[in-house]
């Protein structure tokens, strides 16, 4: 199949792939961007492991074309943290203890951050079904719950 | 210096909510995990599966897969070798078939090509002829001797007449006299189960990198509970030495048991030993739910005698469990655990297991525990409903304690069953208010705990940090308590410690991360090992004052005189004695390896309150409790997420989660949309409550967690929605059209 050159921005930076037709964006990330933080659990929308944003809306990168990409701005879980420090999601999620194996977390904070990007203070319903996209099979989600409480509060005081 | 003749109580580090020294990577993407690591040269490999549940393989032509342009191997189960034991043998052929195809998804052939599209597009090219066999996926039907039978000449030695050559295990437990306890009893309720087999769901499907070279020395990535149990069955399966083969585990994407044997490695290893490049094969969703884990899935009868004042009088349990279409030995946990938190004076089980086609059973967190303990709660509840006794006097009244004989044999030392009952039973969720249509259940739940081969190294750096070296793969922070305890008991800050996991070359033999015995037997390790090199530091510092090692003592971090001839010199810290270490002898560390025994059984009690809503047998879950006996907590953030997260997962179990299978055996639901596992929306907080009564066995009274949460669940919802609904439900999942009929049945 021929290949397709794409134009992105990538966490801010310009990036420039080429893919095949058939290929998702999160392959591109994965295996032509070198960018292993998103995560393939299922490959058909079902986890959420591989969330990243695409123009400021959550999508799973499973289910995005590498072409769709062309000329939208791409964040991904490498893009949190600023050159200052952890992102205040980052920090709660290792205070909190919301993390066991971490397979899930990539996916968890960018859909958290792009909830409080949109409602800086979310009823724990609200939080819960936005989160319930993402699987989560070590934790039980309470955790993961009160670090995105947390967090949320801190940003809103900050 | 008089070690150990109590557990420690008093801590600095240990029992902190400390930060775990993973957490950066993981929350930022950098962390490496089974699918995140490339070779260059690297093809991708992908493997052909059976679309029958049970077939003869007639021919393999693999020439037109050969043919394609970019396939640089391809291989079957004649790759790998013929001699080894027979459990290593049924592990091989799980991986690549041999002679037949036992399950809907089982392995025939493998591809490495330059890329995943081509590799799947040869898989296409391989002709396989098969001989489409009757299959059984029923485990009573598979009992019967008119079953087709899966594997012949795997049959247990006892079969009773009348029963097919499909069973392969059989064990049995107990003391006393059941009949005669039955006899005493005021009632006496008799109770057939069933418990569909269930996934482990890990998020991370199984993934590795294999790398061997025209030397037949290999490299192999993995994600796995366990690298030397990954060596031991790939060296076994290609045949190759041990030492030619070093395995290194990534981070983990989850486990709970299924990550402690192969699929893929031997496959991949196989591909590159053919193709001379490396060869990395990622599995799909689907082919983690055909092809790997599941539980036993069981049909079991329980009878219990009670008094009218409640005490258990008598219990027998027959359970027959299928681990799929290899002999699997899982029953007789069942069998041991089915009456474990009660102390009876008549108790016997008896476990079957009978092959099936399905796939090859995988642990699950406390395997065949959950299944024997669901059937036994559920008919102590039920006596408890018809006797009008309360659940949790009850449990108290017959619980196992110090010196009870166990169901299963062995007297137990103590135990935190009472502590654990009392504790729910002061806990406001025990006493508050129901609405109509709720309903609150409880059960009780057990596991052994393991220890087992453990090798750990700790070495004193020259600027006084310290490293530690084990071989137990982190899968829920294990690493933070490893470091905690080994600061704890060398006297020094938490900060000041780097715990790594090892490859196989680099450490001695580590069993795999299961049996809840790594915070347990890697800590004692651990602290065992802090202690060798406090010995070496110790001497170290008496060489320097010129006096006895017995003169020097170790008191928060430093090296003290101590004894009445001992003379006065200034404590020397961990730091100043690794600074001279080069002009005093050399590097210093500190070694400790054993088979550690003494884990210290588990016991929990999960509290739930449910509604269930009759229009759609739909079950809410309203509030969750979980109390567990830790013996000694050493992050209690990770032991609490064990408790929340086994909790869910049990939750999952009771409400949802199944195999489903049509009549020709092909697995009907292979993936998350379709197996629901619980999301975030579905459940309340989980509350989790830690109690610590020290396991004898070990120096700071650490127990295992990670397994017992499990257990518990499906007994406390079954009860929670039969005081609900006023139904009780003998099978599971309580899915919402099983719990609709029975309402429906019921009027
Ligand atoms: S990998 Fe995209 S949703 Fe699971
Ligand atoms: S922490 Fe393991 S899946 Fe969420």
């Amino acid at each position: 199949m021929k290949t397709v050159p794409v134009s992105t921005t990538i966490n801010g930076d310009a990036a420039e792939f080429i893919c095949a037709p058939d290929e998702t964006l999160l392959d591109v990330l994965r295996n032509r961007m070198g960018l292993t933080g998103a995560k393939e659990g299922c490959g058909t929308g079902d986890c959420g492991a591989c969330s990243v944003t695409l123009d400021g809306r959550l999508v799973c990168s499973c289910l995005v074309l590498g072409v769709e990409a062309e000329g939208a701005e791409i964040a991904t879980i490498e893009g949190l943290a600023t050159g200052d420090g952890l992102h205040p999601l980052q920090q709660a999620f290792i205070d909190h203890a919301a993390l066991q194996c971490g397979i899930c977390t990539p996916g968890i904070l960018v859909a958290a951050k792009a909830l409080l990007d949109k409602n800086p203070d979310p009823s724990e319903t609200e939080l819960r079904y936005w989160l319930a996209g993402n699987l989560c099979r070590c934790t039980g989600y309470d955790k993961i719950i009160r670090a995105v409480q947390a967090a949320a509060r801190q940003m809103r005081s900050a | 210096m008089a070690f150990d003749t109590e557990p420690k109580r008093d801590f600095k580090v240990v029992g902190r909510r400390v930060a775990r020294p993973d957490g950066i990577d993981k929350v930022t993407g950098r962390a490496l995990y089974g699918a995140d690591m490339s070779a260059p040269g690297m093809l991708m490999g992908a493997i052909l599966r059976s679309p029958h549940a049970h077939a003869e393989i007639v021919s393999i032509d693999v020439t037109a897969a050969v043919a394609l342009d970019g396939v640089k191997a391809v291989v079957t189960g004649a790759d790998f070798a013929d001699a080894m034991d027979a459990a290593t043998a049924d592990v091989r052929d799980n991986c690549l078939a041999r002679g037949k195809v036992l399950y809907d998804g089982h392995a025939v052939a493998a591809v490495a090509a330059a890329s995943g599209a081509i590799a799947r597009a040869a898989l296409d090219l391989i002709k396989v002829e098969y001989r489409v066999l009757p299959s059984v996926t029923d485990v009573d039907l598979a009992m019967r001797a008119d079953a087709p039978v899966v594997q012949a000449g795997r049959a247990v030695e006892v079969v009773p007449v009348g029963l097919s050559e499909n069973v392969t295990d059989h064990c049995e437990f107990g003391h006393g006299d059941p009949e005669a306890g039955f006899a005493a009893a005021d009632l006496v309720i008799d109770r057939s189960f069933t418990t569909a087999a269930t996934h482990q769901g890990y998020i991370e499907p199984h993934a590795c990198l294999a790398s061997m070279g025209p030397d037949g020395k290999a490299d192999l990535w993995c994600t796995t509970q366990g690298q030397w149990a990954v060596r031991t069955a790939c060296s076994a399966i290609l045949g190759m030495r041990a030492s030619q083969l070093r395995v290194t585990a990534s981070e983990i994407g989850g486990g709970f048991g299924g990550k402690t044997t192969v699929f893929i490695e031997p496959v991949a290893l196989a591909l590159s030993r053919k193709a001379g490049r490396p060869v990395k094969i990622v599995m799909s969703r689907t082919e983690v739910f055909r092809a790997t884990g599941p539980t036993v899935a069981s049909s079991i009868d329980v009878k219990i005698g009670m008094t009218k004042e409640g005490r258990i009088t008598a219990g027998t349990a027959t359970l027959r469990y299928t681990g799929g279409a290899f002999p699997c030995g899982t029953v007789a946990m069942g069998a041991q655990a089915a009456f474990a938190a009660y102390d009876l004076a008549a108790v016997r089980t008896f476990g079957w297991n009978a092959l099936t086609n399905r796939p090859k059973e995988a642990a699950y967190r406390a395997p065949g525990a959950p299944q024997a303990i669901y059937a036994v709660e559920s008919v102590v509840d039920e006596l408890c409903q018809k006797l009008a006794l309360d659940p949790l006097e009850v449990r108290l009244l017959n619980a196992a304690r110090e010196g009870t004989r166990s169901s299963y044999g062995p007297t137990f030392e103590a135990i935190g069953l009472e502590a654990t009952l009392e504790a729910a039973k002061a806990h406001p969720h025990y006493a508050a208010p129901l609405a109509a249509g709720q309903g609150r259940g409880l059960s009780c739940g057990f596991w052994f705990n393991f220890g087992g081969n453990t090798s750990v190294s700790l070495t004193i750096n020259t600027d006084g940090t310290v490293g530690i070296t084990e071989g137990n793969p982190d899968i829920g922070g294990s690493r933070a308590a490893i470091s905690q305890m080994a600061a704890e008991e060398l006297g020094i800050p938490y900060e000041q410690v780097r715990t790594v996991i090892a490859d196989t070359s680099s450490l001695g033999h580590n069993d795999v991360t299961d049996g809840s015995r790594v915070t347990f037997a890697v800590g004692l390790a651990v602290i065992k090992a802090a202690r060798d090199a406090i010995a070496k530091m110790c001497a170290r510092v008496a060489r320097i004052w010129g006096i006895d090692p017995e003169a020097v003592e170790w008191v928060d971090g430093a090296a003290r005189p101590t004894g009445p001839n001992a003379g006065t010199f200034p404590p020397m810290t961990l730091a100043e004695i690794a600074a001279l270490s080069f002009k005093t002898g050399g590097p210093i560390a500190g070694h400790h390896e054993s088979n550690a025994d003494g884990a210290g059984v588990s016991f929990g009690v999960h509290l739930v309150d449910v509604e269930v809503d009759r229009e759609t047998g739909a079950t809410k879950v309203l509030r969750y409790t979980v109390f567990q006996d830790a013996g000694k907590a050493v992050q209690p953030d990770y032991v609490e997420g064990q408790m929340q997260g086994g909790a869910v997962q049990g939750i999952g179990w009771a409400l949802n989660e199944e195999y489903i299978h049509d009549a020709e055996g092909h697995l009907l639901n292979p993936g998350f949309l379709d197996y629901r596992v619980p999301v975030a929306s579905d459940l309340p907080p989980i509350e989790a409550v830690i109690l610590e009564i020290p396991n004898p066995g070990h120096p700071y009274g650490v127990r295992g967690v990670g397994e017992t949460p499990i257990v518990p669940p499906l007994a406390a919802i079954a009860n929670a929605v039969s005081r609900a609904a006023g139904v009780r439900l003998t099978a599971l999942p309580m899915s919402p059209p099983r719990v609709l009929k029975a309402l429906t049945a019921q009027g």
